[in-house]
C-alpha cells in the first residue's frame, strides 16, 4: 500500500492520463459534432482505423509528421463523406450502416497493411515531447501536465474551440437546431442536409486524426485493430457528455485515468489478472450510460430527416 | 395493379436489391484489386472456386455457414423487433466457452444427456450476455447498440483470461509452451459427422432446423407477430396492448441465444476445443447475411451460404492470387453499406403507393 502515496507513482499515472485522453478527445468531440446535428455515426472506429494507417504509410514513405496528420484528417473526410452519403441522402439506418462503415475500415485498414507492409509490424519516430517553458520545471507537476507532444495539446485546446463553434456561431446554433428540431430549422431556411454532411465531414476529420494519435503521439507504429475499440468508446462518450463539449473533456479524462489505473496496476502491487482490469473502461461505458441521465439528447439523433410534403 | 401483382413484384425487389448490392460492392472491390495490381477477373475466379468450386469447398463453406445462419436469425429477430444486435461477437464466445465448459466438467457419460446440456449452457449464456442490453434498453432506455459492443469487448477479455488462467488446456501448463486454448473436448460431446471424414456434423442441419422453426414463430405464432408489431411501431403496439419492453428485451435475448448456440455448434461439432478469436467475425458477418436475406430467417439460409463461401474464398483468394483475406471483410462491410442504402428504394416506392392510393 506503500506504493499507492508515492508521489512520483501517482504523478505518473496522471501523466500518462493525460496524454490517454487525446484519442477520446479528437474521436468524441468528432462525434459531438455528428450526434448534435442529429447523426449517430458508429462508424468512428472504422474511420480512426484508416486514419491510423494511412498517416502511418504517409509518415512511414515521408517522415513528414505534419503531412501524415494531414492525410489522416482527409481520410477521415473520405470515409464521413460515405456514412454521410449512405445515412443522410439514402436515409439508412444509422447503427447499421455505422457499423457497415466500421467492418469496411477495419477491414480495409487490415488489407493496406497486409498488402502494401506485408504486415510488418514497423515503428516511425513520432511528435516528440513538447516541454512548456518554465511550467514544466514544476516538480511532479509539471511533467504530468505540461511535458507532451504537440498532438496531447491540440486534443485539449479543441475542447474550448468546439464549444464556441457550437454555442457562438451561428452555424452551431443551426448545428443544434437541426439536432433537435430539423422541421423547424427547414421551415427558417436552414439546409438541414448541407448541415449535416458538414458535421459528419468535421466529425470523420476529426476521428481520422484520433486514429493518427496512436500511430503518431503515442504507440507510433501500426498493427491490425490497434484502436481496440476507442471509437465505439468515444461514441459511448457522447452519451456520457450530455451532448457538450465540457463534458467529452470530463468523459475523455475519466476514461483515460482509468485506463492508465489500469497499466499501471501491477506496478502499484494490485493483484488482478490483467485480462479482467483490461474490461474495465468498457464495463464503466456500460454502468455510464446506465447512470448518466441522457436529458439533453438531441432529439432527432438517428433519425434521418423527412421533409414532409405538401 | 391487382394487390397479388403488387406483392409479387415487391418480393421480386427484395431479392434484387441484395444481390444488386453485391454486384456492385464486387465492381467497387475489383477497382481495389486493380489499385493493388492483380486481375479482377483472376482474383473473383480464385474467390468462386475456392468458395464452391470443389467437394472440399463446398463442405468448407457449409461448414462456415453453419454459425452464420444461427446469428443470422438470431439478428432477424432482433432486427425486426426493432432491436440493434452488435453483439453477436460476445455471444458466441460465451457460447462457445460455457458449452465448452459443461463438456470438460461435467461427469457424464452419457451424449444424449451431455450434448444437450452443453447447447444448453451456450443458448442460456448467449441469452444472457444479449439479454442484459435488452433489460437495460427496455427498463431504462439505455441505447443497446452501445451496450452491445461493449458487451462484445468484456467477453473477449473474459474469454482471454479462462483460457489463460483457469481454462488452459493442462498439457499447455506441462509442455510450457501455455497456448491460450482448452482441453481437447472428450469425444462423447463431438457432434455426428454426417460424411466421415470430413467435418461436415449435424450441426449445419440443426441451424436450417432452426432456421425454419424462427420462421414459423415470427409469421405464425403469436409472440412473433408481437416482436414484429414492436419493431414496426412501438406506440400503435403500446395501445395496441402489447408490452412493448418485455418483447424487446425478448427479442435480443433469443437473439443473443442463437448466437450463444452458433458457438456451442462451433465448438461440439468442429474446433473441439475453444482458442482465442473463436468467434471468426461470425458475429458481424451474420449480420450481413441477415441483411442480404432481407430480415427473412428462410432467406437468411442462401444468404448465410453465400457469405460462408466469400470467407473460405478468401483464404484461396490468398494462396493463389495473393490477396489478402482482409479484402472479403472490406467486401462485407461494402455490402452492409450498400444494401442498407438500397432499402431506400423499397421505402420510396411503397411511400408512392400509399400516395395514390
Amino acid at each position: 500500500m506503500h506504493n499507492l502515496l508515492n508521489a512520483a507513482t501517482l504523478f505518473g499515472i496522471v501523466g500518462m492520463a493525460i496524454k490517454l485522453a487525446m484519442p477520446y478527445l479528437y474521436a468524441g468531440l468528432g462525434e459531438l459534432f455528428d450526434q448534435a446535428a442529429g447523426v449517430f455515426n458508429l462508424g468512428t472506429e472504422g474511420i480512426m482505423l484508416v486514419g491510423a494507417f494511412s498517416s502511418f504509410y504517409v509518415v512511414y514513405l515521408t517522415g513528414n509528421l505534419g503531412l501524415g496528420v494531414l492525410v489522416a484528417a482527409g481520410t477521415g473526410f473520405l470515409m464521413a463523406v460515405l456514412m454521410a452519403l449512405i445515412s443522410i441522402t439514402f436515409k439508412a439506418p444509422q447503427g447499421i450502416s455505422g457499423i457497415g462503415l466500421t467492418m469496411f475500415g477495419t477491414g480495409l485498414s487490415s488489407l493496406l497493411f497486409k498488402t502494401i507492409l506485408d504486415g510488418t509490424v514497423l515503428s516511425v519516430p513520432g511528435f516528440p515531447d513538447v516541454p512548456v517553458p518554465l511550467l514544466s520545471k514544476i516538480p511532479y507537476i509539471g511533467d504530468a501536465f505540461f511535458n507532451h507532444n504537440v498532438m496531447v495539446y491540440g486534443a485539449y485546446l479543441l475542447v474550448p474551440v468546439a464549444a464556441l463553434v457550437l454555442y457562438k456561431t451561428t452555424f452551431g446554433l443551426k448545428v443544434r437546431a437541426v439536432g433537435q428540431n430539423p422541421q423547424a430549422a427547414d421551415t427558417l431556411g436552414v439546409n438541414v442536409n448541407l448541415i449535416r454532411y458538414c458535421c459528419v465531414c468535421a466529425g470523420g476529420i476529426l476521428s481520422g486524426i484520433a486514429g493518427a494519435t496512436f500511430t503518431l503521439a503515442n504507440i507510433n507504429m501500426f498493427q491490425e485493430k490497434m484502436t481496440n475499440g476507442t471509437g465505439f468508446i468515444a461514441v459511448a462518450l457522447v452519451y456520457f457528455s450530455g451532448w457538450k463539449p465540457q463534458g467529452v473533456l470530463a468523459g475523455a479524462l475519466l476514461f483515460s485515468f482509468v485506463n492508465a489505473f489500469q497499466l499501471r496496476m501491477q506496478v502499484l502491487g494490485i493483484e488482478i489478472p490483467s485480462d479482467i482490469a483490461m474490461m474495465l473502461p468498457y464495463l464503466l461505458t456500460i454502468l455510464t450510460l446506465v447512470f448518466v441521465k441522457s436529458r439533453d439528447k438531441p432529439a432527432a439523433l438517428a433519425v434521418p430527416y423527412e421533409r414532409s410534403e405538401n | 395493379m391487382s394487390i397479388k401483382a403488387q406483392r409479387f413484384i415487391n418480393s421480386i425487389i427484395d431479392v434484387i436489391i441484395p444481390l444488386l448490392a453485391t454486384v456492385i460492392a464486387l465492381i467497387l472491390g475489383a477497382f481495389m484489386l486493380i489499385a493493388f495490381g492483380k486481375n479482377p477477373a483472376e482474383a473473383y475466379a480464385a474467390l468462386i472456386s475456392g468458395a464452391f468450386g470443389s467437394s472440399r469447398a463446398l463442405i468448407q463453406t457449409t461448414l462456415k455457414a453453419t454459425p452464420l445462419l444461427l446469428v443470422g436469425i438470431g439478428i432477424c429477430i432482433a432486427f425486426r423487433g426493432g432491436v440493434t444486435n452488435i453483439g453477436g461477437e460476445g455471444q458466441i464466445v460465451v457460447g462457445a466457452l460455457s458449452s465448452a465448459a459443461v463438456a470438460l466438467y461435467v461427469p457424464i457419460e452419457s451424449r444424449w444427456v451431455l450434448i444437450p446440456l452443453c447447447f444448453l449452457a451456450a443458448i442460456v449464456a448467449g441469452g444472457i450476455w444479449g439479454g442484459i442490453p435488452g433489460i437495460l434498453k427496455a427498463r431504462l432506455g439505455v441505447n443497446e447498440i452501445l451496450t452491445t459492443v461493449m458487451m462484445n469487448s468484456i467477453a473477449v477479455y473474459l474469454s482471454n483470461y479462462l483460457l489463460r488462467g483457469p481454462m488452459i488446456d493442462p498439457r499447455e501448463i506441462e509442455m510450457g509452451t501455455r497456448a491460450s486454448q482448452t482441453a481437447l473436448l472428450p469425444e462423447n460431446t463431438f457432434l455426428t459427422r454426417l460424411a466421415p471424414p470430413t467435418q461436415l456434423n449435424t450441426g449445419s442441419l440443426l441451424a436450417v432446423l432452426l432456421a425454419v422453426v424462427v420462421y414459423i414463430m415470427m409469421w405464425k405464432t403469436t409472440v412473433g407477430y408481437r416482436i414484429r408489431a414492436v419493431g414496426l411501431n412501438p406506440d400503435a403496439s403500446r395501445y395496441g396492448g402489447i408490452n412493448v419492453p418485455v418483447y424487446q428485451a425478448l427479442a435480443i435475448t433469443l437473439a443473443g441465444s442463437l448466437a450463444g448456440l452458433a458457438g456451442a455448434v462451433e465448438v461440439l461439432g468442429v474446433q473441439h476445443r475453444v482458442f482465442e478469436n473463436i468467434s471468426a467475425s461470425y458475429g458481424f458477418n451474420g449480420i450481413v447475411a441477415a441483411l442480404f436475406g432481407n430480415l427473412h430467417p428462410l432467406g437468411t439460409i442462401p444468404a448465410s451460404f453465400l457469405f460462408g463461401g466469400l470467407m473460405v474464398g478468401g483464404n484461396k483468394l490468398q494462396r493463389t492470387v495473393q490477396v489478402n483475406s482482409a479484402f472479403v471483410d472490406t467486401l462485407l462491410g461494402l455490402v452492409v453499406l450498400i444494401v442498407v442504402a438500397a432499402k431506400i428504394v423499397s421505402v420510396n416506392r411503397s411511400k408512392r403507393r400509399a400516395k395514390n392510393a
